[in-house]
């Protein structure tokens, strides 16, 4: 989540749930929260029974804005636009927090004289290379002093000082403008603004919470960078009942980001060492990424005790603790470029666990013709699904297609033991609580499995290239016999090798502020580091509740910190903000900080520290600077060269969108990323043929596969349906309950019409009426209870250029009344084009594309 | 002394957690999976089978702002009425009043003569013709689980071929201490389970606290609801009209008017019988 990671420091929510209770106005944008996290929304509820503001922005009117006091329709892929009119509103006047912004942020900070915005080059920043279609983001650096420290204007009066610059920058984001782009009703709009600046400031605070409704776009990481200043600005970041929620989509997501299953890092948010990057050797990776100032001066203590973790004994100093056997990038290697490479035929292999591609997956016809040309395919599931089952879809010709499919059994999270990392970055333990079914077995035996089978396959190689699978640490035997007889790993095991230990005794280390750079202590994921604290204490399984920040309920990374940067709940001089809002606080008597949460800040260190240019790591930042993690230990209202697409947010359309860019020549984000192929194919934009906005989401009563077969749960929404305002209904004739067919160049899928008043028609643009349709991305149409088309048919692939992500909350297509066509599919040999591919080739003529300027 | 429901539609979200976790602890099947295109209500009712329903209405209105749209929520049951029309009804004594003052259905001794689903003033009892998951899953061919707490109710109806099915208030989970099913996965705290008087008291409360934001709260069936019915042990707080929810505004018991009926029969024979007398009176 490099959105909130370039801004405050860390990729992770900087709340957590329960603490939404304590806020006078909640923001829900990006998320239909009472849907899609029924149970956390509790805490919501909560905050409303004591009086908070609940805001809810969204394309429809869900059960979320049904309890909300306030809902605003906007048009879907449009946030940077609302939040950006927000953030004009705060600053033009004068209603955000000075005392913060002036303190805690880089606000003063000047940007350097290669800077030009996108007021000047019409929606594009200076640095651009056309060549290799990117920017040289060396021009958006700040200026620096002759010490090599920043140049800063405390009084905020240079016209180069980051405040200035987003003040300039956000001055075309009027309410006009906002109701231009987004549909949203300038009354409603500035209803809005006014509700956030009144309820932030000493006295109160405002939280935002968002999901993948912000993340799966083209922009997505631009639109949580926008939330980011926008709270910096109101000064909600650490403080009770502010900062922002990070609403995870599965409940497991935000451990499968800690301890990575992405391509690009290693536990911890460590980066994989990178051949385009001169990462070579041990030297040159920690050269390369390790920061003289904040918190990442500490990098060599973490990579190398992560190294001792993965090889044991066999990782030295002499052998630079066998970092050569770590594979290197040599490019994209994320979801997306990867199901090309195997449609292509260079991938030969593939493992999916945990998900369903064939029928959830964008492009699912893409993924499953992919899967025709692999050699093998293993598939863990509790059930059968489209990915395993791919070679019998509708149209698919098996005797064509020599894939061979393993399907193994999983084990349900009530049949093995382990821990969750929730939404707010806390570690939760289960234990097992049936034997699985038959032969299922958890991912952790499969792996653990694999890897035995693996080291005994090459224990008499002398091949240098077989090292690292034989020196490495593979011992994860369960404490209990009959567990272990059953070949099953201990998870606990697992945990306290990621909590990190002492190489020579053994003894688990207390935190990540015992470990050490010289191979002396192992640590699998340094910001787990404290979980399982000695040999007995296992914090992830503590479920006691307080009033204020529940220490002893699961334990939170980093250090059990529920709030993130809670330096910031006390002024410079650390003093609360205000009795109200009294968070963490300086103790001048016993000389450290204190208060309901654990510091995010060094205990003993004064808050009239001086900085000290020069010192490494967080000696260098004052002892007022709450964004530890940071270079500066601000947070980042400017960001200088961390994301690939922007300093400060700019509104782009979507790839596919129905309006030209009203704000800016440049159509779309310059660096999205597209795949213009035969099997791949866009809608362009503003073309006639696909005059409706399309969106997607998931609904309360299913999942996904794990749901449909569930009887209970399959009869609730048994059927894949799509939402449609009433007036698109009548001007199609589309009966409610009917079946219709929504197309996109790509392919159509079919559902039953759902008719409904709260979804409405917007105004955009120079007065253009559109119309938004949405589709639950819940269904396949193989197997289960509740079966039907998923959107994943109409959404062709693309990506945004940080973090791979694909745009699938925000497209165009067309609807007709009628189910419909066979389908076709099994694509081996020569490929057979459907109707719809002929009839629409490779696009349709109208339209421009998304790169396109005017 | 008695427990029952608070139900409070204001603090509803519509999850259905209530419907599947009472589906799940009780054993009862699906009610079959069709989609209705009412809002987001597929299973339309409470039946035999489906003991908690979620109710969807969808408004639109326009005032001086323009459209607004409202989406009310909220989760139905099984009144368990002080003067119940099923109980009354029933003619083998299967239904009875158990000790915490419920409504409890006793499908051993039911014979699915179905004179308690005409009964209810509220349309909530009826007759179960299938007997739990097992059913689901013979249809679809999955692996059939067993439950022994399912054989009462299964005998029964392999017996009549249907037996009267209704929310017991989790009779079973209240035996060992437990709160009911629905109430205990509610994730917002829109459904409370306690002791009647208990919650009126907080109900009560609730009312006047919406009441001081500006929002028309109302009880229903806490106090006695007429008809002859008295208050239920399932109450609700509602914010419009009960039929805004597919509530009865009037609900009466059926034995009321039976009293009207005996009472006008009554009335009828004695008029024809004083005609009578005063025609024959003449003759002798």
């Amino acid at each position: 989540m490099p959105g909130l990671g370039t801004s405050f420091g860390r990729g992770g929510a900087t709340v957590w749930l329960p603490d939404l209770e304590n806020a006078d106005c909640i923001l829900i944008q990006g998320s239909n929260f009472a849907e899609a996290h029924p149970v956390a929304f509790r805490f919501v509820m909560k905050a409303k029974e004591r009086g908070a503001v609940i805001i809810h922005v969204d394309p429809r009117f869900t059960r979320t804005s049904a309890v909300a006091d306030l809902y605003a329709p906007i048009r879907s892929g449009t946030d940077i636009a609302f939040l950006g009119g927000i953030i004009n509103f705060v600053l033009q006047n004068e209603r955000y927090f000075r005392e913060y912004v002036a303190a805690y942020t880089n606000a003063a900070t000047i940007v350097g004289e290669n800077f030009v915005d996108t007021e000047d080059l019409d929606g594009m920043f200076s640095g651009w290379n056309d060549e290799t279609k990117s920017y040289d983001t060396s021009n958006w650096n700040f200026e620096r002093n002759d010490d090599g420290t920043l140049r800063r204007d405390e009084t905020l009066q240079h016209p180069r000082c980051v405040l200035n610059v987003l003040r300039r920058h956000f001055a075309r984001y009027t309410p006009e403008m906002v109701e231009r782009v987004c549909g949203t009703p300038q009354k409603e709009f500035l209803k809005i603004a006014e509700l956030l600046a009144r309820n932030s400031g000493s006295e109160r605070t405002t939280a935002f919470a968002y999901a993948v409704g912000w993340t799966q776009h083209t922009t997505g990481v631009q639109f949580v960078r926008t939330a980011a200043i926008l709270q910096l600005l109101l000064g909600n970041i650490g403080r009770p009942g502010g900062g922002i929620m990070a609403l995870r989509g599965h409940a497991n997501i935000q451990g499968a980001t800690d301890v990575p299953t992405l391509y690009d890092l290693l536990p911890g948010y460590l980066p994989m060492p990178s051949a385009l990057r001169d990462e070579g050797s041990l030297e040159r990776y920690l050269a390369r990424n390790t920061k003289a100032t904040g918190w990442w001066a500490n990098m060599p203590k973490y990579i190398i005790s992560l190294l001792k973790a993965f090889y044991g004994d066999a990782a030295t100093a002499e052998n630079d603790f066998c970092y050569g056997y770590l594979p290197q990038l040599i490019g994209d290697h994320s979801v997306l470029p990867t199901t090309f490479a195997m449609k292509d035929g260079t991938v030969k292999g593939y493992f999916v666990i945990g998900q369903n591609p064939g029928a959830s997956g964008q492009n699912a016809e893409l993924v499953s013709s992919a899967m025709e040309r692999l050699d093998w395919l293993v598939n863990i599931d509790f059930f059968d699904n489209e990915t395993v089952s791919f070679w019998h879809r509708e149209g698919a010709d098996p005797t064509k297609i020599g894939t061979e499919v393993f399907f193994l059994p999983g084990a349900t999270v009530l049949e093995k033991e382990g821990t969750m990392t929730q939404t707010s970055r806390v570690l939760q333990w289960h234990d097992k609580a049936i034997e699985p079914i038959g032969d299922s077995k958890s991912d952790l035996w499969y792996f653990y499995d694999l890897g035995k089978r693996l080291k005994a396959l090459y224990a008499d190689s002398q091949d240098p290239k077989d090292r690292p699978i034989l020196d490495l640490a593979w011992e994860y035997d369960h404490e209990d016999e009959r567990e272990r007889a059953a070949g099953e790993p201990s998870a606990l095991r697992v945990l306290r090798e990621l909590n990190g230990f002492t190489v020579a005794d053994g003894k688990q280390v207390a935190g990540f502020a015992d470990l050490a750079a010289d191979g002396s202590t192992a640590c699998g994921c340094w910001i787990y580091s404290g979980v399982c604290p000695d040999e007995t204490t296992n914090h992830a399984r503590g479920r006691i509740a307080d009033a204020r920040s529940s220490p002893g309920w699961g334990w939170a990374w980093p250090a059990n910190r529920r709030t993130l940067y809670n330096r910031a709940s006390a002024d410079p001089a650390g003093n609360p903000w205000s009795e109200r809002k009294k968070y963490v606080w300086w103790d001048a008597q016993k000389r450290e900080w204190t208060g309901y949460d654990v510091p995010d800040f060094p205990k003993a260190k004064d808050p009239a520290t001086p900085a000290r240019p020069g010192a490494s790591g967080i000696d260098a930042h004052s002892g007022a600077d709450p964004f530890i993690m940071n270079l500066d230990g601000r947070g980042q209202l400017f960001v200088a060269g961390a994301l690939a697409d922007a300093p400060m947010p700019a509104h782009y359309e979507p790839l596919q969108s129905v309006i030209e860019n009203p704000l800016y020549a440049q159509q779309s984000n310059p660096l999205l990323r597209e795949w213009k192929r035969d099997d791949n194919r866009y809608n362009r934009s503003v073309d006639p043929d696909y005059p409706y906005v399309l969106t997607t989401y998931r609904i309360t009563e299913m999942s996904g596969i794990m749901t449909r077969y569930i009887p209970w749960l399959a009869e609730l929404q048994p059927e894949a349906f799509c939402e449609i305002d009433p007036e698109l209904a009548v001007e199609k004739g589309i009966a409610n309950g009917s079946h219709v067919t929504i197309s996109t160049a790509l392919g159509e899928m079919e559902a039953r019409a759902l008719v409904s008043g709260r979804m409405q028609p917007l105004r955009i643009g120079k007065g253009q009426r559109v119309h938004q349709i949405g589709i639950p991305y819940n269904y396949g149409r193989m197997v289960g209870f509740a079966r039907g088309d998923s959107p994943g048919d109409l959404i062709a692939l693309s990506m945004d250029p940080n973090v791979s992500i694909h745009e699938a909350k925000s497209l165009t297509c067309s609807i007709r009344p009628g189910r419909r066509a066979a389908r076709s599919a099994g694509s081996i040999e020569a490929p057979v084009p459907t109707e719809q591919q002929r009839a629409y080739g490779a696009g349709s003529a109208h339209g421009i594309d998304a790169g396109e300027r005017r | 002394m008695a427990t029952g429901f608070f139900t409070d539609a204001t603090l509803c979200i519509g999850c259905k957690a209530c419907e599947v976790a009472c589906k799940q602890w009780n054993e009862l099947p699906s009610d079959g999976f069709e989609f209705t295109g009412n809002s987001y209500d597929n299973t339309s009712q409470l039946s035999g089978t489906t003991w908690r329903h979620v109710d969807f209405v969808e408004r639109e209105s326009f005032d001086e702002s323009g459209l607004k749209t409202s989406w009310s929520m909220v989760s139905d049951v099984c009144k368990h009425c002080t003067n119940a029309g099923c109980l009354e009804a029933c003619p083998t004594g299967a239904i009875v009043r158990n000790e915490f003052g419920s409504v409890f259905v006793q499908p051993d001794i039911c014979n699915g003569c179905g004179y308690c689903v005409v009964s209810c003033p509220f349309g909530v009892i009826d007759l179960i013709e299938a007997v739990g998951r097992g059913d689901d899953a013979k249809k679809y061919g999955l692996a059939t689980l067993h439950d022994d707490r399912l054989n009462d109710r299964k005998t029964a109806v392999q017996a009549t071929g249907g037996v009267a099915g209704k929310c017991s208030l989790c009779f079973d989970r209240q035996r060992v201490g437990m709160v009911p099913a629905c109430a205990k996965a509610c994730p917002t705290e829109s459904i409370q389970f306690g002791e009647i008087e208990e919650l009126h008291e907080r109900a009560k409360r609730r009312v006047e606290t919406l009441q001081e934001r500006g929002v028309e709260a109302r009880l229903y069936g806490a106090d006695d609801i007429g008809g002859g019915i008295g208050a239920l042990n399932a109450f609700f707080l509602l914010t419009e009209s009960p039929e805004a929810y597919n509530l009865p505004v009037e609900p009466v018991l059926p034995s009321t008017r039976q009293t009207m009926g005996y009472a006008a029969a009554a009335a009828a024979a004695l008029t024809l019988a004083t005609i009578g007398w005063a025609i024959f009176r003449g003759d002798s």
